[in-house]
């Protein structure tokens, strides 16, 4: 257990510290002005763009986890219950594409939305249209689009264990309380199942709220997230200290996002029971 | 087939799963208010059978009546049944009260009407108060009550139960017993109910139906069951018992007679004896219709033997005889009526008799 | 009994035609790569124009590639080697021993997959430069084995899970001493999951981008050089045979990962049903 501890703790622990540290200074030059100043955080929330950039963020991500989750869960639901030979291998089909490059299955939307991308020219070829529909790139759309696709396969997992998971015997018992089918998946399929409901969410939601990849090759203007500002801060603009700050205000964003909705769910659960 | 009073009318259903045949032309009659038990061993049948009055299987064909009506397409949720199940299926994310008033949605009561009726059923199954808790706080009595109050809420018309008292441990079980043919007398539900414990069965049912092989062998009152089995494997499924190999000797005379192996020529009353003269048979004799003596009886027939085998119950004793003639022992079980010095009252390899009357006698046709 | 839930689990064809739809719609777009890396045209747009392996020659020559393939492989493996010894460890650990706070300590290895990867390399950007670390391989190998140890640890807690400790208290009994234990119980047990995690944690490191991004000296990793020559157009007809061949070794990889790793176990939970 040590070294993998070792190595986790200098792997995560001690560069958050660091972190956190380097986002209370100042760029000087190339270098750092080492004195304590809460000025980045002040800027991070005085300056109408970081606030602007974080909600298109969440905004973004929340849609892109919501349709995620909606699309995954009846292909989760027919997995756990109607699939009873060779259920490994639907597993598999369905989480495969997830280990394959981030980079390249980004890549692949981008050749599918792409101004001259396969459905442009295709609805051109087919002669349904006669300019290409410029809004399929560069647009929230498209990096909603893509996220769904791209995460679907964290969504689909921990669906998946908690549908397996019910007793099947409380699905007749329902039924045979006078339950049909809809009442039943309303009252007893989708209560049980919300602990993967809500790990799917976290799943997607928090990784994606810092995602520059995507926006990068399919956002465009209009859809550049905060994940691209702080890439930015650590390259071009080289505003170190700024970048580090914006990444905490991000993680502490994200934290409180998580908790309000942890809580919603909770009552929410309470209110159904 | 269905008779007057059937109130559920099971006619030549068969089921299949694949090339596997579950059910095999079952047929029976359950009456209006009676504790119906199916008993067999595991993957008999019976189960299958349960799912089927619930509405869970289909059947691959034939039909089940219930009250009446056919109920091939009827969906289980709208049958007049409801079921108690084996894991009891307790929901886990609502409190006792939700769970007993589940059922009770589509009936649109008022909130207070619906506390009434969940307080009324907790009074019912001795569990006033509990309606508060959550389904992970309670023991496995406690779910199996849960589950009995949650079904009967519903008045349904038949109440099934899976071996609901199989998960429970023995004295919790003994005493569910009790209760449950108490409730069912009280609330007059017609309760059909799955177990393999053939004690069980005996303890509860009116009548009970022994199942083997997706097949019914025999429906009866538990006492006829157990005194007048049928074939051999109803006899040797509910308690234990003793098979002989014989001859029927008719010889003209008030009483006939069977030529047995071990037995010799023993006198059996000819209302029992169905089969024509030199046909053979099979008798049956349960253990503790022996009377074992250490002098000669003054009985009709009584044939000696020597105890091979002994072991002290308590209550009773269990006795191994070999006799000339029968090569396994015969088992005889003896109540302690005096108070035992030793291992039993009858020393190995002693010599002792055997005797019984011949109204005990069961004739069985040959395998 | 295996005829339970005949009724809850009776085909419902709807929701099969939805699971198929879902599996084309998670493949074809990442299949439009392979299929225009076939296409003689430069442009990736409809119609296609010829069949050519034009592309996949052209990257043999090119020197840079072949650099860049060494460097994921060489990152690739000791990543993959290093994630999962650490991984048997903290598995070992985690199942064998009654501690406190070992839910925590779980969480705590499994948060690299819930904060964003941005952060995580900013963090350790920050954290190396201010110790003066040259950003090398080493670099980018540090940071995947942290983004690789939740995956190695998630891949073998199964096997240790369904593990008897008995079993290996039997063999101390009938007279192995510890290492020749191992050898002889523990390992072929846990041998499946080994493999499965050394195949992953491998596709994971060679696939990734987000902390490579932050963490890449001067040697660019493969994900690395694509997305350098994404920014040239004339390069995208190679980019697309480079990424083919990613896809398809990479799928390979992981489809025997995710067999092998539920070899036995499965065989389990199918009973089951």
């Amino acid at each position: 257990m040590s070294p993998t501890l070792a190595i986790m703790t200098v792997g995560i622990l001690v560069p958050f510290i660091i972190l956190l540290v380097i986002s209370f200074w100042t760029r000087d030059g190339f270098g750092f002005d080492t004195t304590f100043t809460t000025n980045n955080y002040v800027r991070a929330w005085s300056e109408p763009i970081f606030g602007a950039l974080l909600q298109r963020s969440f905004w973004i991500s929340g849609v892109a986890t919501l349709v995620t989750v909606l699309l995954c869960y009846p292909m989760a639901y027919y997995v756990a219950f109607h699939v009873h030979r060779n259920k490994m291998m639907w597993i598999i089909l369905m989480t495969l594409p997830f280990w394959t490059s981030y980079l390249l299955r980004v890549f692949a939307w981008k050749v599918i939305l792409g101004y001259e991308g396969v459905i442009n020219s295709g609805l051109m070829t087919v002669g349904l249209i006669d300019q290409p529909l410029e809004f399929l790139l560069y647009s929230q759309e498209a990096v909603i689009i893509t996220l769904a696709h791209a995460w679907a396969a964290f969504a689909i997992l921990p669906l998946y264990v908690s549908l397996e998971k019910i007793d099947k015997s409380l699905l007749e018992a329902a039924t045979d309380l006078g339950d049909g089918p809809v009442a039943r998946f309303f009252r007893i399929t989708l209560p049980l199942s919300m602990p993967g409901v809500i790990a799917a969410c976290f799943l997607i939601f928090i990784p994606t709220t810092g995602d520059y990849i995507t926006p990068a090759l399919l956002g465009g203007p209009d859809g550049a997230m905060i994940g691209n500002f702080i890439q930015l801060q650590f390259g071009r603009v080289n505003n170190w200290p700024m970048g580090a700050t914006l990444s905490i205000v991000l993680m502490l964003w994200i934290s409180l996002i998580a908790l309000v909705f942890l809580f919603i769910t909770r009552k929410a659960q309470e209110k159904i029971a | 087939m269905s008779s007057s009073d059937a109130f559920i009318s099971i006619q030549n259903v068969n089921k299949f799963f694949g090339s596997f045949q579950a059910i095999n032309n079952v047929s029976m009659d359950i009456k209006q208010g009676e504790f119906f038990s199916l008993l067999g061993a595991s993957g008999c049948g019976k189960t299958t059978l349960l799912r089927m009055l619930a509405g869970f299987e289909s059947t691959s064909s034939g039909e089940i009546y219930i009250d009446g009506q056919p109920t091939a397409d009827v969906p289980p949720h709208h049958r007049p049944v409801n079921m108690v199940f084996q894991s009891y299926a307790i929901f886990p994310h609502l409190n006792v009260a939700d769970n007993i008033a589940y059922g009770l949605r589509k009936q649109r009561l008022s909130k207070a009407k619906r506390a009434e009726m969940v307080d009324e059923m907790l009074e019912l199954i001795k569990l006033p108060g509990y309606g508060q808790r959550k389904a992970n706080e309670l023991s496995g009595g406690q779910r199996q009550r849960i589950a009995l109050a949650r079904a009967l809420i519903l008045r349904p018309k038949v109440l099934l139960l899976d071996e609901p008292l199989g998960a429970l441990d023995k004295q919790l079980r003994e005493q569910m017993q009790l209760e449950l043919r108490a409730l069912q007398r009280q609330v007059g539900i017609t309760f059909v109910f799955v177990t393999h414990d053939q004690e069980e069965a005996l303890t509860l049912s009116d009548r009970i139906a022994v199942m083997s092989g997706g097949q019914v062998l025999q429906v009866d009152t538990p006492s006829r069951l157990y005194e007048t089995p049928r074939t051999r494997e109803v006899a040797s499924f509910i308690g234990n018992m003793n098979f002989f190999r014989g001859t029927v000797r008719r010889n003209g005379s008030a009483m006939g007679a069977v030529e047995a192996e071990g037995l010799g020529h023993i006198p059996v009353p000819l209302e029992n004896l169905t089969k024509p003269d030199g046909a053979t048979v099979q008798i049956a004799l349960r253990p503790e219709k022996f009377l074992l003596t250490e002098h000669k009886p003054d009985a009709e027939f009584a044939i000696q033997g020597k105890v091979a085998n002994a072991a002290y119950l308590g209550e009773r004793s269990h006795y191994y005889v070999s006799v000339d003639g029968k090569e396994e022992p015969i088992a005889v079980s003896a109540q302690n009526l005096d108070r035992v010095n030793g291992a039993a009252a009858a020393p190995m390899g002693a010599p002792m008799w055997l005797s019984w009357s011949p109204d005990a006698v069961v004739v069985l046709d040959a395998d | 009994m295996s005829d339970h839930g005949t009724y809850i689990k009776r085909p419902n064809r709807p929701l099969q035609i939805y699971a198929v739809i879902f599996l084309i719609v998670l493949y074809v777009p990442v299949l439009f790569i392979p299929l225009f890396s076939f296409n003689e045209s430069i442009y990736v747009r409809f119609p296609l124009e010829g069949f050519t392996f034009r592309w996949y020659r052209e990257l043999w020559t090119r020197e840079p590639v072949w650099n860049a393939l060494f460097n994921s492989i060489k990152v690739g493996a000791c990543v993959a080697v290093i994630s999962t010894i650490l991984g048997v460890i903290a598995a070992r650990a985690i199942t064998r021993y009654r501690m406190p706070g070992k839910s925590a300590l779980v969480t705590f290895i499994m948060m690299p997959l819930v904060i964003p990867g941005i952060i995580f390399g900013v963090a350790l950007l920050v954290l190396l430069s201010r110790m003066g670390i040259p950003l090398t391989l080493y670099t980018v190998g540090l940071g995947h084995l942290i983004v690789c140890l939740p995956f190695a640890v998630a891949t073998l807690l199964p096997r240790f899970e369904g593990f008897d400790p008995s079993m290996e208290e039997a063999s101390a009994d009938l007279g192995e001493n510890g290492w020749w234990t191992f050898w002889r119980v523990t390992f072929p047990m846990v041998f499946p999951g080994v493999v499965a995690s050394l195949l992953l944690t491998f596709t994971i490191s060679f696939d990734e981008f987000i902390m490579a991004f932050f963490l890449t000296g001067t040697d660019p990793t493969l994900p690395m050089y694509i997305w350098g020559q994404l920014r040239f157009p004339q390069e995208f007809p190679s980019v697309l045979a480079l990424s083919s061949l990613i896809l398809f070794v990479s799928f390979i990889l992981v489809f025997f990962a995710q067999w092998v790793g539920r070899m036995g176990l499965d065989e389990q939970n199918q009973e089951a049903l």
